[in-house]
C-alpha cells in the first residue's frame, strides 16, 4: 500500500521529470494553491513557467473539529502549473495517475465540465472536475484571466486533492485513517490542527483584533501599491511580492472573520471588493514590472 | 461525380449539455457554404463533432462571363485590338445585341471552382463560428476561441484530404480512439470511419449509446430520468452501466435527499423495487467497456457511502436546532446586497402573505420558509432548498399544510413544473416571488436580454401560473405601480396565454386592454372572447368597434364615464340612428354573447346611412356620445378594436 507521502513523492517525481520546478509550500496562509505567488503572479506575462508544489490550504469555515471523516479545515493540494499548456496535457495528467498506480483500463475516468472563478482574485478559467470511479480527484483549469488581465499565454492548472485521493487508493472511509507513513496515521499528524483551529476559528478568535489586523495589512498593501511607479527606471526592485503577502494576510483574515460569523450582510460584499481591489492592483503592477524586466533582458 | 464528405473536429472533452446545440450550429454553417449535397448526418461524442454529407459535386458548374467590346460599327483596328487583348482573333468574338445597338463581346469561360478548394477556404471560419454558450482561447491571447482546445481535424472529400489549418492543427485523415481503450491515432477513410472508431471503443452514434445504456441496465427497475440519460450519452464514448448497492440503513433518510445525492452529485440512476419504492441500489454509467475486477463498482459504492454519511451527519446535526430557532440566523444570510438579509425578506414575506389573504398558518409557513438556508444540508445540497425546510418542519411537528407550503414554495421552477399543492403554499410562493420582483425592480435590477441573474423571468412566470392555475382571486394592481415591472409582468402574462395556453395574439391583446390585474378574471374573459370569435358577427362587429374608436379619437372625444344619460334622445334622427339607440337600450346590461347577432346589423346600418360629422355641432356631439356609450358598454370583457379582422 502506498502511503500519503509516497503518493506525494511519486507525483512530485513525475512532474519533476516533465520539467517542473518543485517548489515547497508558500509560507503564508492561503485558501488554495492558486493564491500562491507561484501561480497567481507567475501565470501573468508571456514567460513560460512550469512548477509543482504541495500547498496546505486553509478554509476556516470547513473545519469540523476533527469529527467529520471527509471535511477539513486544512487540506493539502498538489498544485501543478504548466505554462503554456502542452498539447498533450491531458495525456500527461493521465500519466500522473498511472504513476501512482491507478490502472486506467480498470477504472472509470470522466472529465465533467467545471469552470473556476475566484472573484477576490479577478481570476477565472474553464475546465473540468476529473472523476475517478465517481470521485472528484482533480480540478483541471485552463486559466483565461488573472487579476482582471487576459493572460498572454494560457496555462493549465492541475489541482489534486491529496487527502481524498489517498483515502480512495488506501480504501479508507475516513481521511483520519489514512496512513501518512508507516506507523503514523493522518490523525496522528493532523487531528490536533483540525480540533484546535476549529475551536479558534469558530469560538475564540477575537473579532476586534482580527479586524484591526485586517486593516493594518490592508493599509500596508495600499501604501505600497500607491507608491509603485511604472515609469521609474528602478521599478524592478519595487517590492511587489511583499505587497502581495499583505493581500494574502487580508484574505485569510477575511475567511476567519467570516467563519466566526463576524461579517454582516452589508459589510460582506464591501470587504470582498477591498481584497479584490488589492489583488487586482498587485497583478497589474506585477504584469507591468515583468514586461519591462523581460524587455530589458531581451536588450542585453 | 458525386463525392462523400467527412469532417471530424477532434477536441478535449466538450460539456455534455452544449453538444446538441453545437451540432445544430455546425449543420447550419455547412449549409451556408452553399455547396450542393444530398444527405447530411451529424454525430458527436464528448471529444468529437462530426458532419458527414453525401453527393457533393467535384466542382461547381462552369460559368460564362461576357465582356463587352467595341460597337459593331467600330473600325476593324479597334475590334482587332479588343480581340488581341483577350488572346483571340476577331472571328472568335461574339456579337451581343443590346438596346443601344450591336457590340462585339468576348465570352470568357470560367471553370467552376473545385469543391475541395471551397471547403479548404470556408471550413476554418465555419468551425470557429460554431456557437457555444461559453468559449476559451488556448494558443495565446488573441488566438482562436472554441469550447475546448481543438486537437485534431479529419476532413475528407472522397479519397482526398481537404487541406486547411486551424489553431496550429493541420487537417488530415487521422482520428483518435477512446482515451484509454483505443489508439491515439487511427487512419480512417470515409468508408471505414465509423467502424474504425468502433474498433477503438468509440460509439459515434448518440442513439446507439443511448440504446446501449438502456439495454444494459435492463435487469433492475431504474427510475426513468431522460435528462440524466442525455447527460450520460454525451459524457461517454463507450458507455457501460453497472449496478451498485448501498446499505439499506440509509433508506431512513428522506428519499429526496438520497435521490439528489445520486442524481445531481454522482449522476447515478435511482432504482425502485417492485412496489415503486426506492431500493438500496443505483446504476452508474462508466466510460469504459467492463469492470471485471469490480474496482469501478466498489469505488462508486464507497463514494456514495461517504456522500450518504455526510448527508446523514448533516441531517442529524441540523435537527439539533429547530427551524423556528434559526430565524435570527437569517440576518447573516444575504438575499441581495441592496435588499438586505433573508431575515428582512422573511419579514416582508410574512406581511405580504397576510396581505394576500393568508391566514395564521400561512404566515407561519412564510416565517419558516427560508430558515433552511442556514442548515448544513442545504448548504451542501443547495438544490434542495425549500424541500429540506419542508422535511424538517414535518419531523418537527408543524401541521401538514404548513410543512407542505414550505416544501413547495419555490415551485413552479419552470413552465412545466406544477404549482404548490395547497392554497397556503401558493400564497407563500406568491409572496416570495412578488417580494423578489418588487424588490429587484425597486433597486434597478431589471433583466435585459439574456442577462437575468436573479431569475426574475422565472419568478414572474411563477406568479402568473400560480394565480391562474391556483385560481387565486386577487388583484395585482398594488404591485403594478412600477411601470417597468408592469410591462415585465404583462409580457409574462401574454407569453403564458399565447405560448402555453394557445390563445391568439389579438385575443390576448384585446382582453388585456380591458384590464389584467385580476388574472383569473382575465382568463375567464379570454375564454369568452375565444368562443365569441366563432360567431359570424364577431369580426364585422370588431371592425365597427375599431372604426368607432378611431372616430372618437379623431374627434378627441373621451369615452363618457356616466350612464347613457349624456345622450339627448330628442336629437336622434329617426331611422338607423334611432334604431341603434333603441337596440342599445334593450340589450344594455346583457352579456355580449347573447346580443351580438342583434347589435351587429344595427351598427352596420348606422355606419351605412348616418354621417357622424354632422353640420350641427349638437347633433355631432350627440352621435359621438351614442358611439362612446356603446363602446364602453361592450368593452368590459375586451377592447374589440384590438382584434385583427380580415376586412
Amino acid at each position: 500500500m502506498q502511503s500519503f507521502q509516497d503518493i506525494i513523492l511519486k507525483l512530485k517525481r513525475y512532474w519533476a521529470d516533465r520539467g517542473c520546478i518543485i517548489q515547497e509550500p508558500y509560507d503564508i496562509e492561503v485558501g488554495a494553491g492558486t493564491m500562491c505567488p507561484e501561480t497567481f503572479l507567475r501565470v501573468l506575462g508571456p514567460k513560460p513557467y512550469r512548477v509543482a508544489y504541495v500547498q496546505p490550504s486553509r478554509r476556516p469555515a470547513d473545519g469540523r473539529y476533527g469529527d467529520n471523516p471527509n471535511r477539513l479545515y486544512k487540506h493539502s493540494q498538489l498544485q501543478v502549473i504548466l505554462k503554456p499548456s502542452p498539447e498533450d496535457v491531458i495525456e500527461q495528467y493521465l500519466g500522473s495517475l498511472e504513476a501512482i498506480g491507478i490502472d486506467l483500463r480498470q477504472h472509470d475516468i470522466k472529465f465533467e465540465e467545471d469552470n473556476w472563478e475566484a472573484p477576490t482574485l479577478g481570476a477565472w478559467g474553464v475546465g473540468w472536475q476529473v472523476m475517478l470511479d465517481g470521485l472528484e480527484i482533480t480540478q483541471f483549469t485552463y486559466f483565461q484571466q488573472c487579476g482582471g488581465i487576459d493572460l498572454d499565454v494560457v496555462p493549465a492548472e492541475l489541482t489534486y486533492g491529496l487527502e481524498r485521493l489517498t483515502a480512495f487508493l488506501q480504501v479508507r472511509d475516513s481521511v483520519y485513517e489514512v496512513e501518512w507513513t508507516k506507523g503514523f496515521s493522518y490523525a496522528d499528524v493532523r487531528y490536533m490542527d483540525e480540533l484546535q483551529y476549529s475551536v479558534y476559528n469558530f469560538e475564540m478568535a477575537d473579532i476586534p483584533t482580527l479586524w484591526k489586523l485586517f486593516e493594518l495589512h490592508e493599509g500596508e498593501a495600499t501604501r505600497l501599491l500607491s507608491r509603485y511607479d511604472p515609469k521609474s527606471p528602478d521599478k524592478k526592485r519595487y517590492p511587489l511580492l511583499p505587497t502581495y503577502d499583505q493581500v494574502l494576510k487580508c484574505s485569510n483574515l477575511f475567511n476567519t472573520l467570516d467563519s466566526r460569523g463576524a461579517i454582516s450582510v452589508t459589510e460582506r460584499v464591501g470587504v470582498i471588493q477591498r481584497v479584490r481591489r488589492l489583488a487586482v492592483g498587485v497583478a497589474q503592477a506585477w504584469a507591468d514590472q515583468q514586461q519591462e524586466a523581460s524587455a530589458a533582458q531581451g536588450a542585453q | 461525380m458525386a463525392l462523400p464528405f467527412l469532417l471530424e473536429i477532434g477536441t478535449e472533452e466538450i460539456p455534455d449539455w452544449m453538444i446538441p446545440g453545437a451540432l445544430e450550429s455546425l449543420h447550419l454553417l455547412f449549409e451556408k457554404t452553399g455547396i450542393p449535397h444530398e444527405t447530411v448526418r451529424l454525430d458527436a461524442t464528448p471529444r468529437r463533432l462530426v458532419l458527414r454529407a453525401d453527393g457533393l459535386p467535384e466542382r461547381q458548374p462552369d460559368t460564362e462571363e461576357r465582356i463587352t467590346g467595341p460597337a459593331r460599327s467600330a473600325p476593324a483596328q479597334a475590334v482587332a485590338g479588343f480581340a488581341r487583348k483577350h488572346g483571340v482573333t476577331p472571328e472568335n468574338l461574339a456579337i451581343d445585341s443590346t438596346a443601344k445597338g450591336e457590340y462585339y463581346a468576348f465570352v470568357k469561360k470560367v471553370k467552376g471552382r473545385g469543391t475541395k478548394e471551397i471547403l479548404s477556404e470556408s471550413l476554418p471560419g465555419a468551425i470557429l463560428q460554431i456557437y457555444f454558450p461559453k468559449s476559451m482561447y488556448w494558443t495565446g491571447k488573441g488566438g482562436p476561441r472554441f469550447i475546448r482546445p481543438i486537437r485534431w481535424l479529419v476532413a475528407l472529400l472522397g479519397e482526398d484530404i481537404v487541406p486547411f489549418e486551424l489553431a496550429g492543427v493541420r487537417s488530415g485523415s487521422l482520428s483518435a480512439g477512446h482515451r484509454r481503450l483505443g489508439s491515439p491515432e487511427i487512419a480512417v477513410t470515409i468508408g471505414d470511419y465509423e467502424q474504425r472508431l468502433r474498433d477503438h471503443y468509440v460509439i459515434l452514434s448518440a442513439e446507439e449509446r443511448r440504446d446501449r445504456i438502456r439495454g444494459e441496465m435492463g435487469r433492475v427497475r431504474v427510475k426513468a430520468d431522460p435528462a440524466l440519460l442525455e447527460t450520460l450519452v454525451y459524457l461517454t464514448e463507450y458507455p457501460m452501466p453497472i449496478t451498485g448497492a448501498f446499505d439499506p440503513q440509509f433508506l431512513e433518510l428522506p428519499e429526496e435527499v438520497l435521490v439528489t445525492v445520486m442524481r445531481h452529485h454522482q449522476k447515478y440512476f435511482s432504482v425502485e423495487d417492485a412496489s415503486g419504492k426506492l431500493a438500496p441500489q443505483f446504476v452508474a454509467v462508466m466510460n469504459i467497456d467492463s469492470d471485471p475486477q469490480g474496482y469501478v463498482r466498489r469505488g462508486n459504492e464507497r463514494v456514495l457511502r461517504a456522500r450518504f454519511n455526510d448527508a446523514r451527519f448533516f441531517w442529524e446535526t441540523d435537527q439539533k436546532k429547530k427551524l423556528a430557532d434559526r430565524k435570527p440566523d437569517l440576518a447573516h444570510v444575504t438575499f441581495q446586497a441592496k435588499l438586505g438579509s433573508y431575515l428582512e425578506k422573511t419579514e416582508r414575506m410574512m406581511a405580504l402573505t397576510r396581505e394576500l389573504g393568508g391566514e395564521a398558518q400561512a404566515v407561519r409557513a412564510a416565517e419558516l420558509a427560508k430558515c433552511d438556508l442556514t442548515t448544513e444540508l442545504v448548504k451542501e445540497f443547495t438544490e434542495l432548498q425549500g424541500i429540506v425546510g419542508g422535511l424538517y418542519a414535518r419531523v418537527q411537528g408543524e401541521p401538514e399544510p404548513v410543512w407542505q407550503a414550505i416544501y413547495d414554495h419555490y415551485k413552479p421552477e419552470s413552465m412545466e413544473d406544477s404549482i404548490p399543492r395547497n392554497r397556503m403554499g401558493r400564497i407563500v410562493a406568491l409572496a416570495d416571488k412578488l417580494d423578489t420582483l418588487t424588490g429587484c425592480f425597486s433597486v434597478g435590477m431589471i433583466p435585459t436580454g439574456s442577462r437575468d441573474p436573479f431569475a426574475l423571468r422565472r419568478a414572474a412566470q411563477g406568479v402568473v401560473k400560480i394565480i391562474i392555475e391556483g385560481k387565486l382571486d386577487l388583484s395585482l394592481e398594488k404591485y403594478l405601480a412600477d411601470e417597468a415591472l408592469r410591462d415585465f409582468l404583462a409580457d409574462r402574462v401574454r407569453y403564458y396565454f399565447r405560448d402555453i395556453r394557445g390563445f391568439k395574439y389579438d385575443e390576448v391583446s384585446a382582453s388585456m386592454a380591458a384590464g389584467w390585474s385580476r388574472l383569473v378574471d382575465l382568463e375567464a374573459r379570454l375564454i369568452r372572447v375565444q368562443s365569441l370569435r366563432s360567431s359570424p358577427d364577431f369580426e364585422p362587429l370588431a371592425a365597427s368597434f375599431k372604426r368607432i374608436k378611431n372616430i372618437l379619437e379623431q374627434a378627441k372625444f373621451g369615452v363618457p364615464s356616466g350612464s347613457a344619460g349624456a345622450i339627448d334622445a330628442g336629437l336622434l334622427e329617426s331611422g338607423p340612428e334611432q334604431d341603434l339607440y333603441d337596440e342599445y337600450k334593450r340589450i344594455s346590461g346583457q352579456p355580449i354573447e347573447k346580443v351580438i347577432s342583434r347589435l351587429r346589423p344595427k351598427v352596420d346600418l348606422f355606419f351605412d346611412k348616418i354621417l357622424v360629422n354632422a353640420q350641427d355641432e349638437r347633433i355631432r356631439q350627440n352621435r359621438l356620445s351614442l358611439l362612446g356609450t356603446l363602446l364602453r358598454e361592450f368593452s368590459t370583457i375586451a377592447d374589440f378594436s384590438e382584434i385583427v379582422t380580415t376586412f
